[in-house]
């Protein structure tokens, strides 16, 4: 099913009771199985796009409408935090669980879907831990497989891999973009790094401005599976470079870097 | 290799602490010897500082015919049931006030104007509603457990990590479960100290209210010693609210060590 962001607008209002305008007409579609990344400068408000689409943030004008679903199917749209918000109080396999037991999926089958889980993360060994014994990268594994064991209709990620050293970033990319092309869940994908984006995704969603909007979507035609050496090949170079002048461009003209 | 010049030294050296688990031993064998001394040696009249040892003796012959534990259980009893309820009423309440701000606004006034009253002042009042027996001291307890209790859960509660409510909600939590399954177990850090500062709340107020009003429990046995110049007696009712205050701690400390291993 479709996932339709349709002519979203958010305005907050300050202390001081002026009004800011954070998102202006944001109109997206998401199809099934595909991963869409959202680039833009910070501030250019594409965590609260990311928040509205969750559900987790109203806003003020417009909707966002999973197609296909009906009647009483609340939409199901898991969210990797930047901060990952892992239960402190839960082992791995316990917040990996969480969400299914709130689905009332039965304990043989929540245990059975987090050892699949678990292997496909590469946590193999480390069900019994609690968050604060695992490193960075064991948490966004964790982080990420707790999101998808409840089959979401759409996964969304915000800024997941930031708080990582280089070296993890890059295998963490390639251990998601891997993930991806395993399961072909529906991805939706904040980042502020364009060479990220381009490696992962379908789509790439350039927003800027203030308000933000989008100002320009790009496919980005690369085989997949997607391998590490790809970013030394002249395409994506050529994509990081045409993204790169849309995303300077537009804010020079906004002058939302000041 | 000789080199020549200044050498680097370790600067932060001094503030290496180490433990020093022998010197623990040592300083109380040190202070009861001393005690000990100052009886034996006549320097005080035994009726204003027994000997320790003399206490001891007392406490034992207390123990032999069961006496100290008809006075222990009453203590036990009564401080039993008031921390039971005063806790119990302070996390439920804490919980509520701390999700629902109706809740939180209409308590406020309230709290702030019960909670600096000394509870002890309240047992007349108590005594008068409910008998000079067992309620109104098991009453006046629960009165003082409850305050500390619901401000911690209170606090606890209102700082949980917004962030880890949101995940719960992404992966599909309704309201009903984002208190039990997210806050709850988020507050029990804040909860284990609301119960802590309740204990020795409790415990204090089972003595006093036992010299005003009682013919049983440890601050009955103080009192009446005292008036009967019994000071060994006196002593050992003393040393036994001690190892009351330290095992309720210990306790707790391994309660919470047990039902929170995710702490690091």
């Amino acid at each position: 099913m479709k996932a339709v962001v349709h002519n979203i607008s958010k305005s907050f209002e300050n202390p001081d009771g002026t009004v800011f305008d954070a998102l202006q007409n944001i109109s997206l579609t998401i199809s099934e199985g595909e991963f869409v990344a959202v680039v833009g400068r910070s501030g250019c408000g594409k965590s609260t796009l990311l928040n509205i689409v969750a559900g987790l943030l109203p806003a003020t004008r417009g909707e966002v409408v999973f197609e296909d679903l009906t009647g009483d199917d609340r939409p199901l749209t898991s969210v990797v935090f930047q901060d990952l918000a892992l239960f402190p109080w839960r082992s791995v396999k316990k917040n990996i669980t969480y969400g299914l037991e709130e689905q009332k999926v039965p304990p043989e089958m929540r245990d059975e879907r987090a050892v699949k889980l678990i292997e496909l993360v590469g946590l193999k060994g480390f069900e019994a831990h609690y968050p604060h014994q695992l490193s960075g990268g064991m948490k966004q594994r964790t982080a990420i497989a707790r999101s998808l064991a409840v089959n979401p209709e759409l996964l969304l990620m915000d800024e997941p891999f930031s708080a990582l050293d280089a070296q993890i970033r890059m295998d963490m990319q390639i251990e998601l973009s891997r993930i991806y092309e395993t399961t072909g869940q529906s991805f939706l994908y904040i980042t502020h790094y364009i060479p990220e984006a381009v490696f992962l995704a379908d789509r790439v969603v350039v927003m800027g401005g203030r308000p933000g909007m989008i100002q320009s979507i790009v496919s980005i035609d690369l085989p997949r599976p997607r391998e590490e050496k790809i970013k030394v090949s002249p395409e994506f170079v050529d994509y990081l470079d045409r993204i790169w002048s849309e995303v300077r461009g537009k804010s020079q003209e906004f002058g939302a870097d000041r | 290799m000789t080199l020549n010049g200044r050498v680097v030294k370790d600067k932060t050296g001094f503030l290496v602490r180490r433990q020093n688990p022998y010197v623990s031993w040592i300083s109380v064998v040190v202070i009861l010897g001393l005690w000990e001394c100052v009886g034996r040696l006549g320097l005080v009249p035994p009726l204003f500082l027994p000997c320790f040892s003399a206490v001891l003796t007392s406490g034992y012959e207390m123990v032999k015919s069961g006496e100290i534990f008809s006075h222990l259980f009453a203590s036990l009893w009564r401080i039993g049931w008031g921390f039971f309820l005063g806790a119990g009423a302070g996390i439920l309440t804490g919980i509520v006030v701390g999700y629902f701000q109706l809740a939180d606004d209409a308590a406020r006034p309230l709290v702030a104007a019960t909670y600096p009253i000394p509870k002890i002042a309240i047992l007349p009042l108590l005594i008068l509603w409910l008998g000079i027996g067992e309620g109104s001291k098991v009453a006046v307890i629960t009165l003082g457990v409850f305050f500390p209790v619901v401000i911690n859960v209170r606090a606890g509660v209102r700082n949980v990590d917004p962030l880890l409510i949101k995940a719960a909600l992404s992966l599909g939590s309704g309201p009903f479960n984002v208190i039990r399954k997210v806050i709850l177990p988020m507050s029990l850090p804040m909860i284990f100290a609301g119960l802590k500062l309740g204990i020795g709340i409790a415990l204090l107020l089972v003595v006093t209210a036992e010299m005003i009003a009682a013919d049983k429990g440890i601050g009955f046995l103080i009192l009446s010693s005292a008036d009967l110049m019994q000071t060994t007696r006196l002593l050992f009712g003393i040393m036994v609210l001690s190892v009351m205050g330290v095992s309720f701690a210990w306790v707790l400390e391994r309660l919470e060590r047990f039902l929170l291993p995710w702490r690091e």
